[in-house]
């Protein structure tokens, strides 16, 4: 646990974006919810309807809530324009800033509606105008109760803001989430102190802020927000007083090898001058439309993943002639560049123990359909619902008693542990090799080819600098390099960080 | 020079309905300036409706009051309430304020500020001592806070009080002071003064005519000597004898 410390003196930069983050999305909250909380208390309509919506949004979970606001902004681009940003702050701002608004929309109606009525009738009877009143009478006497509002929303919007990271912000989830995927805890464990930290720290403050105004001693009320207004100056200025010079952002899936492969292409860049940032951990779909529209800068993508999932294609043709349709289709709908393979494929296979393979005498897909009836098939999250899968099962007649969902790197566990029979494993992971795996063969060629190729987006990839930049990566990375890089940070002792590992596979292809 | 004193206020046909009560129904009367008025009545007789067309926390529906010779709907509705001291039974003062800002709210409103000098006599003349002025409301007694609600009242020199069943929460001794105090206030300053009760014995103490309200409309209109004669019909005279058949019982149990 000693390493704990300098895990968490490495989240200065995550730290602060949370801190921006959670204050904007705080901020944004209020800002909406108190007009509302007014105009609800003289319409019973407006505070039904307002309450039954913030309880509504409530209710969906926020990682979902994040997700979603990825197309709505796409679909508002024909009313803002290219320039809207889709992924990172904005999306986090108001998924986040919808999460906040219940708790304080829900203590500033109440405290209107429990305002004494006769103290409510003298402001009328001494000739308040609305206005004076609202801000004489009615804000002060809420006041208390606001804070303590804004204290619970401050709370859950720290704690779901580590959720950022799949959006593409930068946020304390992004330790929590790298560390998930490769059972880094030490990782896990100083994202969640931090964020955990910063939320204890945020509730003292406003508490403070609270317990100033529910007793009215002025030097408690200022001082609480003098030390807030301080602490989101302080990362503010951290992220924004820097120079604000244009950074290319290298995307990364949830798993082991795009984490590597963003750093190694991050690395190339970084030596040739250029400043870099990352965003971790996106989903299939999401990264694939930030790269086309821009939000991402560099990606990379499988051939199998672009044909089936983006393409909607169920047609397999040979290797080249679908990367050269790819690359055309990718040109024609968005101008996205395909710089192209980087030497190793990256294929989903149907992964066994090696040794319950051998017993039960299964050697490819198709001898597992009479076996199937009594397994167990786990795959990532996003496996099932992938049309590759679904070509597979109809292909070969697969039943499965059950199937189970697992993040990527508790999959293998899962296979070893027994939890499942069957996995939609990675043939460029180097677990296959080190955990005795035996990968199923696909006679009916039902799985597409999974090249790994990069994408840019459709502005950088007319940079000749930047294109020149990645270009040595282009098929220099052979499977055994790539398994190599992603067993030295997913073994369970002696990790490499990311950014270790790509070094080394830089060494390795001669980079 | 005419020698008709203009009214201090006139009720012309007042009428005004929640759905379908008629809480108030086509009153028409007359308060000259300096008079003290007992509005009586039973619950849901009208009588506090009534009282609240004058400073619009009721708006009448038909008809106009009209106060000093301006009919109140054509006032601006901040300056008309700044213009007429209100005081009624849960007595409103402002929790998060002191007992002077609470005196002090109604000229701060008009962009005046009252000086501590005016708040110490306007603290006196409700008999409460100055230094009562830092302290919170919380800390004064059911009879002290309404007190100040009277001097908030009276901050704005109005010429017109009115008061709705503004001794129902007190005690019986602190009801009797501050009536006979408000009643001399009332003398002293020279106001007008409209009390909404439903005790027809603090009525008959303290007013110089006394109006009795049923179902919306005004049944009698006496001083309180005629009201003891035996004018003002039955429901004044039902209203009238309660306290009477008190005093009768007591003087009999004192004998």
């Amino acid at each position: 646990m000693s390493d704990i410390w300098p895990a968490l003196l490495n989240l200065g930069d995550q730290l602060a974006a949370h801190v921006s983050l959670s204050a904007a999305a705080i901020a944004l909250g209020i800002a909406v919810a108190l007009p509302l909380a007014v105009w609800a208390s003289r319409s019973p309509a407006v505070s039904r309807a307002a309450l039954g919506f913030a309880s509504l949004v409530q209710t969906i979970p926020a990682l979902a809530l994040l997700a979603l606001f990825f197309p709505i902004l796409l679909s508002l681009r024909a009313v803002f324009g290219e320039g809207l940003p889709t992924l990172g702050f904005l999306p986090a701002l108001l998924a986040l800033s919808l999460y906040a608004l219940l708790p304080i929309l829900r203590n500033a109606i109440t405290a209107q509606a429990n305002l004494d009525p006769g103290v409510i009738e003298a402001a009328d009877g001494v000739g308040m105008t609305f206005w004076q009143r609202l801000r004489l009478v009615e804000a002060p006497l809420s006041a208390p109760y606001i804070m303590a509002g804004i204290r619970t929303a401050a709370v859950w919007t720290i704690g779901a803001a580590t959720l950022a990271t799949t959006i593409g912000q930068k946020s304390l989830g992004d330790p929590i989430f790298a560390g998930l995927q490769t059972q880094n805890w030490v990782l896990v464990l100083a994202g969640c102190i931090a964020s955990a930290g910063l939320a204890l720290i945020a509730d003292g403050l406003l508490g403070t802020i609270e317990k100033g105004l529910k007793t009215r001693r002025r030097a408690l009320t200022f001082g609480g927000l003098a030390a807030v207004a301080l602490g989101v100056g302080a990362a503010l200025f951290t992220q924004f007083g820097g120079s604000d010079e244009r950074r290319i952002v290298i995307g990364a899936k949830g798993f082991s090898e795009q984490y590597i492969l963003a750093r190694l292409i991050g690395q190339q860049l970084e030596e040739r001058g250029y400043a870099v940032d990352y965003r971790d951990g996106l989903g299939s779909a999401v990264a694939h439309r930030a790269v086309t529209t821009g939000a991402i800068d560099v990606l990379v993508d499988y051939t199998g993943t672009i044909w089936t999932n983006q393409m909607g294609r169920t047609d397999n043709p040979p290797r080249d002639a679908m990367l050269e349709e790819i690359a055309a289709w990718e040109t024609d709908t968005s101008g996205t560049h395909v710089l192209g393979r980087l030497g190793f494929e990256n294929a989903y296979g149907l992964a066994m123990r090696g040794e319950r393979a051998a017993a039960l005498g299964v050697e490819s897909i198709a001898d597992l359909a009479g076996a199937a009836g009594g397994m167990t098939v786990g795959g990532d999250p996003e496996f099932f619902e992938r049309p590759e899968w679904i070509a597979v099962r109809d292909t070969y007649g697969l039943r499965f008693a059950e199937r189970r969902n697992f993040s990527p790197t508790f999959m293998y566990n899962a296979l070893q542990s027994g939890e499942a029979d069957v996995i939609g494993a990675y043939t460029s992971d180097g677990r296959i090799a080190a955990d005795g795996l035996t990968i199923l063969e696909d006679p009916q060629g039902a799985f597409p080819n999974y090249d790994a190729i990069v994408l840019l987006s459709p502005e950088t990839g007319s940079n000749a600098a930047i294109r020149a930049a990645i270009e040595p990566l282009v098929g220099a990375i052979d499977v055994e390099a790539m398994r190599e890089a992603n067993l030295s940070v997913d073994r369970e002792e002696d990790k490499l960080t990311f950014e270790e590992a790509a070094r080394r596979l830089a060494d390795r292809i001669g980079l | 020079m005419t020698t008709e004193v203009q009214a201090a206020l006139e009720f012309r046909a007042v009428g005004k309905r929640y759905g379908a009560v008629e809480a108030v129904r086509d009153v028409s009367l007359t308060i000259a300036p300096r008079q003290f008025v007992a509005l009586v009545g039973a619950s849901g007789s009208g009588k506090s409706t009534l009282l609240k067309t004058i400073n619009r926390l009721a708006e009448a529906d038909s008809g106009e009051v009209v106060y000093e010779g301006d009919p109140v709907g054509s006032l601006p509705l901040p300056a008309l309430r700044r213009r007429v001291g209100y005081v009624f039974q849960s007595i409103g003062l402002f929790p998060h304020m002191t007992v002077g800002e609470n005196i002090a709210i109604g000229p701060r409103l008009a962009g005046e500020k009252l000086s501590p000098a005016r708040i110490a006599e306007l603290l006196e003349l409700v008999e409460l001592d100055a230094g009562m002025a830092d302290r919170m409301p919380d800390a004064l007694s059911g009879g002290q806070r309404q007190r100040v609600g009277v001097a908030r009242a009276l901050a704005g020199d109005p010429h017109l009080l009115l008061m709705d069943e503004p001794f129902g929460a007190l005690d019986p001794v602190t009801r009797d002071a501050l009536g006979a105090r408000v009643r001399k206030l009332h003398d002293e300053l020279g106001l007008t003064t409209i009390m909404v009760t439903h005790d027809m014995a603090e009525a008959l103490l303290l007013a110089d005519r006394v109006l009795v309200m049923d179902a919306g409309a005004i049944v009698a209109d006496e001083t309180p000597q005629a009201l003891l004669d035996g004018h003002g019909g039955a429901v004044a005279q039902d209203l009238v004898a309660v306290p009477r058949a008190q005093a009768d019982r007591l003087a009999e149990l004192a004998r």
